[in-house]
Formats: C-alpha cells, sequence, structure tokens
C-alpha cells in the first residue's frame, strides 16, 4: 500500500510536468490547427533560462525559487511569441504542411543553437528552492515534488480562470471552435494566436525548470522526451481540449512510474508510445476529445 | 421612383473593379457595386458564380486581387476582418457558422465581443429577442442541436448584437423550412426599416431577394451580367428564363 502511494505520489508530480507542456500543445492545436515541434525545445530554453537566472538569486530559498520560474516564464513566453511571430505567421495561408516542416525546423535550430551557445555537456541545475525530505508515515515525499505538484496546480486552476472566465479566453474558445466566425465577431486572431503561444510557452518554461528541479541535469536535447511525451499525454486525452491534456499527462505519469517501479522498468518508455496506439486504435479522438469531420 | 431616390442616396459601401482568385481560377472578375444608404440591395446568381466569395472579400476574410472597397469613405480592401467589424459592417456567412458547441446566450455574448457597454449590450439583446423570441426560448440550447432556421435566426441576432450599420446576409433561406424563411425574410425588412441598417443580401431564391430589395445585381461566372432596381428585374425576361423558373 505504501508502495502504491508513494508511485502515486511520484506519478503525479512527472504527471504534472508533462501536463504544463501537453497543454501548450493542445492550445497551439486549437487555435491553429497544427503541432508545435518546437515546444519541447522552448520547454529546454525553459530551464536554461533557469540555469542562469539562478546565479543571480540566492540559492535554496522559496522567493529565489519563484523568481528563477519566473523568468523562465518570461523568457519562454519572449522566444514563444517569436517564434509565432517571425516563422509560423508569414505561413498562416501556406499548406498546414509547410508550417509542420517549419516547426520541425524550429525545433533543431533550438537545439543546436543552444549547443552551440552553452555547449552539449550536461549541466546540474542548481536547487533553487530549499530541499528536504518529509516522512509521512512510510511514505519519502521530497519538497521538489511537492513544489512541481503545488506550482502545476496553481498554474494550471490559473489556465482554466484564464481561458474561461477572460474576454481573450472566451476569444481563444471561440477560434478553436470556428475561426472563421469568430473572426466576423470582431476577434483579432492574431492577438488570439500571440496569447495562446504566450500562455503555452510560459507554462513550458515553468515545466522545464520544475523538470531540472527533478532530474538536475540539463543539455540542448533534454526536451526531445518529455516533448514526446507531452505530445502523446495530450492525444491521449483529446488533442484540442484542455482537461484531456491534463488527464492524458496524469495517466502517462502515473503509467510510467509504476512501469518503472516493476520488473519491466526497462519498458517504461515504451508505455507512453504504446499507450498511444491502443488509444488511437480505441478512441481515434482520444479520451476526451471530439471527431469534428473538417467543412471544406 | 425607385431609380430617382436610389441616384439621392450617396452609397454606403462602393466596390470599384473587384477581382478575387483562387489560385489561377478568377471567382470575381472586375465587379463594380453601389450600395445606397439604407437600403435593401440583392446579389443574385447561380452556384459558383462568386456571390459568396464577394462577400468574404468585403468582410475581410478574402483578399482581393485587384480592386478597391470603400465603406462609409474608408477604403476597407486591407483591413482585417475585426477591423471592418469594428467599423459597423458585419457579416452573416453562408451555412451560418454558429459556435455550435456553444449555448444561444454565448453565441450572442460572443457576437458582442468588441461592445464595451453592458447596457447597451443587454439592450441589443432584448432587441434581438422581439425580433426572434425563439432565441429567448432556446438561450441555454447547445447551438448545434437548434434547427436550420433557428440557427439562421441565432447568427443574424448575433451579429446584431455588434451593432452593425451594415448587414450583409450570404443566403439566410438555404436548407431552411419554408415557413421559417418567411418569418426571416420579415425581419430582415424589419431590420433594415426600423433600425436603418444597410443591407446586402445575397440569395439564390431570387424570387424572395428582388421583393424585398430596392435594387439587384446579378452575378454570373464573376462578373454582374445585369443590375437594376428590383422592380425592373422582376420583369426582366432574361432573368425570368434563369432564375425565375420561366
Amino acid at each position: 500500500m505504501t508502495e502504491f502511494l508513494q508511485q502515486l505520489i511520484n506519478g503525479l508530480s512527472l504527471g504534472a510536468i508533462y501536463a504544463l507542456l501537453a497543454l501548450g500543445y493542445t492550445m497551439v492545436y486549437g487555435v491553429l490547427r497544427f503541432i508545435n515541434f518546437a515546444h519541447a525545445d522552448v520547454f529546454m530554453v525553459g530551464s536554461f533560462a533557469g540555469y542562469y537566472a539562478a546565479r543571480h538569486v540566492p540559492a535554496g530559498t522559496i522567493w529565489g525559487g519563484l523568481a528563477v520560474l519566473f523568468i523562465a516564464m518570461a523568457a519562454c513566453t519572449v522566444l514563444g511569441v517569436a517564434i509565432e511571430r517571425f516563422t509560423y505567421r508569414p505561413l498562416r495561408n501556406a499548406p498546414r504542411l509547410n508550417i509542420l516542416i517549419t516547426a520541425i525546423g524550429m525545433s533543431l535550430l533550438l537545439e543546436y543553437g543552444v549547443q552551440l551557445l552553452f555547449g552539449s555537456t550536461p549541466r546540474n541545475f542548481p536547487a533553487v528552492f530549499p530541499t528536504s525530505q518529509l516522512h509521512l508515515g512510510g511514505l519519502t515525499v521530497s519538497s521538489n515534488q511537492v513544489i512541481v505538484i503545488a506550482v502545476s496546480a496553481v498554474l494550471l486552476v490559473g489556465l482554466q480562470l484564464v481561458v474561461f472566465r477572460t474576454r481573450l479566453g472566451a476569444a481563444m474558445r471561440a477560434v478553436s471552435l470556428n475561426p472563421r466566425a469568430a473572426q466576423l465577431v470582431g476577434i483579432n486572431l492574431n492577438t488570439v494566436v500571440t496569447f495562446t503561444f504566450a500562455l503555452g510557452s510560459a507554462l513550458a518554461g515553468a515545466g522545464g525548470v520544475l523538470y531540472a528541479m527533478n532530474y538536475p541535469s540539463i543539455d540542448p536535447f533534454m526536451g526531445v522526451m518529455p516533448g514526446l511525451k507531452a505530445f502523446v499525454a495530450a492525444i491521449l486525452g483529446g488533442i484540442g481540449s484542455l482537461p484531456g491534456a491534463a488527464l492524458g499527462a496524469l495517466i502517462l505519469g502515473f503509467a510510467e512510474t509504476f512501469v518503472g517501479g516493476s520488473a519491466y522498468s526497462t519498458y517504461k518508455d515504451a508505455i507512453a508510445f504504446g499507450l498511444l496506439i491502443v488509444i488511437m486504435l480505441l478512441r481515434p479522438a482520444g479520451l476526451l476529445g471530439r471527431l469534428t469531420v473538417e467543412k471544406v | 421612383m425607385v431609380k430617382t431616390h436610389l441616384r439621392l442616396l450617396p452609397s454606403v459601401l462602393t466596390l470599384s473593379h473587384l477581382s478575387v482568385a483562387y489560385g489561377p481560377i478568377h471567382a470575381v472578375n472586375d465587379i463594380s457595386l453601389e450600395i445606397p444608404r439604407g437600403a435593401i440591395v440583392t446579389l443574385i446568381g447561380g452556384n459558383g458564380a462568386g456571390k459568396t466569395t464577394t462577400l468574404q472579400s468585403i468582410s475581410g476574410l478574402v483578399r482581393p486581387a485587384a480592386g478597391v472597397i470603400r465603406f462609409d469613405g474608408t477604403d476597407i480592401t486591407r483591413l482585417a476582418p475585426h477591423q471592418i467589424v469594428a467599423l459597423g459592417l458585419c457579416h452573416v456567412p453562408e451555412g451560418r457558422l454558429v459556435f455550435a458547441n456553444l449555448s444561444v446566450a454565448e453565441n450572442l455574448a460572443l457576437g458582442a465581443y468588441l461592445q464595451r457597454d453592458p447596457a447597451l449590450v443587454e439592450q441589443t439583446r432584448d432587441h434581438i429577442f422581439t425580433l426572434f423570441p425563439r432565441l429567448k426560448e432556446r438561450l441555454k440550447q447547445t447551438a448545434g442541436t437548434l434547427s436550420g432556421g433557428e440557427q439562421q435566426m441565432l447568427a443574424i441576432g448575433r451579429a446584431l448584437m455588434g451593432r452593425p450599420r451594415f448587414l450583409m446576409l450570404d443566403e439566410p433561406s438555404l436548407g431552411i423550412a419554408p415557413r421559417l424563411v418567411t418569418t426571416i425574410f420579415e425581419r430582415i425588412v424589419e431590420i433594415n426599416r426600423d433600425q436603418g441598417i444597410t443591407i446586402l443580401l445575397v440569395e439564390q431564391n431570387a424570387h424572395l431577394a428582388l421583393e424585398i430589395s430596392s435594387h439587384a445585381y446579378v452575378l454570373e461566372t464573376g462578373r454582374i451580367s445585369i443590375s437594376g432596381p428590383s422592380a425592373d428585374l422582376r420583369a426582366d425576361p432574361r432573368l425570368k428564363a434563369a432564375y425565375l423558373g420561366g
């Protein structure tokens, strides 16, 4: 039982990070109907931004940690918005495939760009938040896990409020339902797209720092695996659906930690992709997704 | 009489030598239109004549290849759709395009996206309920579950929530029960008469369109073939043969 609860907590903190990333994929898909393959690399840049920010704040403090998070989120927001503005926007009316290929190119550019600037040697991510081990009954919970879960919960609730309680959030939902109709009621498509990239990238930035805190080593290619997993999570939950992305991410986080803690731990990465195949066969629209027929 | 009336009124929307191309295909080829303020003008023509494309280029959804569109003195040819809505020109698109997963109330609220005065929004909404009481009854219902006619009412209501001075309607009778078509056309006339909103109506049902409009243009494969006061066109033998069923 203790073992089970322990894995549950581990799974929750891993799932929370996947959720932060998966939301970015799903939001961009919702608004523009394409997969932003560079998203995982924005996440990576987030951990690098956090790494450098950490040098300028007192280590091991709550405020220092929050400052690092905030700086990483801000840096990623700027990066995400700039990527959209200068690479995806000019291709808005081009065939969907062009923008997809551009996203892959952007992803490689970020990976090798960071490698060029900072080298490919993995760096140790500093302990930006205070660290301790909490013992609850037989459970061991690291303060990092608590922070990951708490920060993610706050961000997810915040996102929910932004999307469902603000004017721009309403505009975002309108665009994802019907971009044409949204424009005809006076919604500025570009503003909504910029806003979507800003939100998604900020979450990825936070995810990058939280991930780096728990697996305390960062390198230019660190985004690839979590990015793929988060992408799978978004598909699993139903791409375009916000609750779906969060649900898919949690399922993936749990599945991965439970398999990781079993005799089959070598197969933990295979689980993500195995799940994807099963879901695609059984429910092509994902768990909470709706199959929509695109009218041309 | 209609003729002189038209000449006296300044036009609120002018299209000069508008052309729209999809790749090598010219959907609209060098057309010019003038819509007098306060009028109902109709654009009729068969499938693929370029009617929808014309409306889409006016509302900014489609970029014209050539030509100028002026609305109330402003050149709107290169403006984005939301800027054109902000000027008071609203477009009820073909196929209605209601937000199917949202409720009637949410659809109407989105129609008022650019409206900043809650009291005015409330007032507009009440007025729309007097035009289409059905919408008030179905306020909480998901738009996608409404009948075609009700969706059309919602689409018109949503556009009116933007408090337009000029309304473009694309095939409001398409796929709608005949009884509701009559209601909707009566409301269109009311909107024009009581609120002074200028209307550009695209229709395949030429009978109906010519009945409620003062002036008409006939589009054929991207060009204007006939134009004139609707009363004259109703008697035009060319139109009778092609669109009015003999």
